[in-house]
């Protein structure tokens, strides 16, 4: 029996440039571990089987041809956000459930062009709206360290089959902690990269100025391996930056000796469980005696991040997802009487009840005469917020903290109560608000449930925080705990 | 911040939602509770602090006024739920 589920991706690619195994011969192997055991988690919303087949076909003539990049015959999974030439894509939402995509997103395309085989979509939270993944319309997802409980989100249909291992590894995006939440919360390594490093086409907008693509696997490594692949400069991207692009494994091994990381202290206040204190203690101890210096800091606007992040969500998405009219692609109401009727039903009956909160929310922050109020003075909020990071990295090099104050809650146990379900994501919202670039890691359990160490860097400093990732993984091997009923 | 019934249903008008009336409450709760939420951020002086309006302070970039697009209609129509002779159908608009 092979094992192919516990390699990572740097060492399949080593199989694989070696002809030890097939693209077609993994691809095949992935595919079934996703229909044995997926009905468990249901982290997937479609397999692409056939085509993904196919890919492999073609990925295994480049091998053979010599053709290739460390990527080749690599077969991972999609968010169903990003969309996909010929295969559905949902964004997790009834409005979407008959859209089969008539172009790739540049994501899709970059992996496509490195002859990365795409094995289906992962679920997630409607239109990335949701901390815990149970705001899809094809239900919620599991945790596979413990079924009862939620993935997090609204990445968790990624986090879920990455940590199951039913996927080497999965895309993911990030508008408040999309990425490093359920990273952190299924004992995966997930990398938010810095706004505009990775491009949007294609990529279902929810909030244009936060969202960003990023990767989620196994290890730091296989991160950077995949962000080689996702990042670039793209003129279809009206926000993506002109900026080289380094190669992301290039500075994993260097020493953490001598780095200076910032604890705020606002990361570690009442609001945290001691439990995942004492496991980040612990991490952030073992940087310590890797040679890193401990230094306290303050972002002392963190409070602030939840009641700015949601004005300028919701406004922008009640601005982005107006597009949803029933009318050019998506679900349409049955029988619409008039114009209006046909708006706002098909709106009604397409979106679920999150997403309406939502671009209710956003829809009374941008109407007339409350404007300045709302969403004028979040952006001018978010400018001290993105400040307090500005002055930190004066003193530090990364940041460290908690990904989420907790581990992973229940399934159902914030689902009745927005507003508990907001501030769990207090120590991930800041970053994407200022835009500078966020990881979480795997540092241990608590009570068996995987605690995530978040580190975050000033802006295009991937490099780093991959190297100060990779560092600790060398020497610890919470990344390659898998799940008892996955092994 | 209380939102009450009409508050909801102008809202959900403004955005072309329809809301079933059982669901009124609900969501004028949610979404007063939410407004609460947000009202921490007038703790916060703002006076003279300049808007962020992107993370990296970056101008818009511009392209060519020049087509770059090549015809997909039949591609992009085949996903949409009425067309006819490459038009979009929806329900009379003008008697």
């Amino acid at each position: 029996m092979s094992d192919y589920h516990e390699k990572t991706l740097a060492e399949l690619s080593t199989l694989l440039q070696t002809g030890e195994v097939s693209s077609s011969a993994l691809t095949e192997y992935f595919l079934s571990r996703i229909k044995q055991q997926d009905a468990e988690l249901n982290s997937f919303i479609t397999i692409a089987e056939d085509q993904a087949m196919a890919e492999a076909a073609e990925a295994d003539e480049r091998l053979k041809s010599g053709n290739t990049s460390a990527l080749t015959g690599i077969p991972i999974a999609h968010k169903d956000i990003f969309c996909t030439r010929g295969i559905k894509t949902s964004c997790g939402s009834r409005m979407l459930d008959n859209f089969i995509s008539p172009y790739d997103a540049t994501v899709v395309n970059n992996f496509k062009q490195a002859g990365v085989i795409t094995l289906g979509k992962t679920n997630m939270d409607e239109f990335a709206m949701g901390s815990s993944n149970e705001t899809s319309f094809y239900g919620a997802v599991k945790n596979p360290w413990d079924t009862k409980r939620v993935p997090g989100g609204s990445s968790g249909g990624s986090a879920a089959a990455v940590a199951a291992r039913l996927a080497p590894a999965a895309t993911g995006t990030d508008t408040g902690g999309s990425i490093r939440q359920p990273a952190a919360l299924c004992g995966i390594t997930g990398l938010k990269p810095t706004y505009g490093r990775v491009s949007r086409y294609g990529m279902i907008a929810f909030a244009s100025s936060l969202d960003q693509g990023g990767p989620m696997a196994q290890t730091a490594e296989d991160c950077a391996l995949m962000l080689n692949a996702m990042a670039g400069f793209d003129e279809k991207d009206s926000t993506s930056i002109e900026k080289e692009v380094p190669d992301y494994t290039a500075d994993l091994n260097h020493s953490v000796n001598g780095l200076r990381i910032g604890l705020p202290s606002q990361y570690f206040d009442e609001g945290l469980d001691d439990n995942v204190k004492a496991v980040i203690q612990t991490a952030i101890d073992q940087y310590r005696d890797m040679g890193a210096e401990i230094v306290d800091i303050e972002l002392p606007n963190t409070s602030l991040s939840v009641p700015v992040y949601y004005v300028v969500a919701p406004a922008e998405c009640s601005a982005n997802l107006s597009r949803f009219d029933g009318v050019r692609y998506g679900y349409r109401c049955e029988d619409p009487k008039d114009l209006y009727d046909l708006y706002t039903r098909s709106r009604g009956e397409g979106f679920g009840a999150e997403v309406k909160r939502r671009i209710m929310v956003g829809t009374y922050a941008l109407s007339a005469g409350y404007y300045d109020a709302y969403y004028l003075k979040a952006q001018q909020l978010r400018h001290l917020i993105s400040d307090d990071f500005k002055k930190a990295f004066e003193s530090v090099d990364v940041i460290m903290g908690p990904a989420s104050p907790s581990t992973a809650f229940n399934i159902g146990e914030k689902a009745e109560d927005p507003i508990s379900m907001y501030l769990s994501d207090i120590y991930t919202i800041a970053v994407n608000l200022a835009g500078v670039p966020g990881m979480s890691v795997p540092v241990g359990f608590v009570d068996g449930n995987p605690v995530g160490l978040q580190i975050i860097g000033n802006y295009f400093e991937e490099s780093r925080l991959l190297n100060v990732a990779h560092q600790y993984q060398q020497q610890t091997d919470w990344h390659r705990q898998i799940p008892d009923s996955f092994k | 911040m209380s939102l009450d019934a009409d508050d909801i249903k102008n809202i959900a008008k403004l955005a072309r939602l329809k809301i079933d009336d059982a669901d009124v409450a609900d969501y004028a709760t949610n979404l007063s509770n939410i407004l609460d939420l947000v009202e921490q951020m007038n703790s916060v002086d703002t006076e003279g602090v300049v808007p962020m309006s992107h993370p990296l302070e970056v101008i818009q970039r511009l392209r060519d006024d020049a087509v770059t697009e090549s015809n997909q209609r039949d591609d992009f129509q085949s996903v949409a739920p009425a067309t006819q002779d490459g038009l979009y159908l929806v329900p009379k608009v003008i008697e």
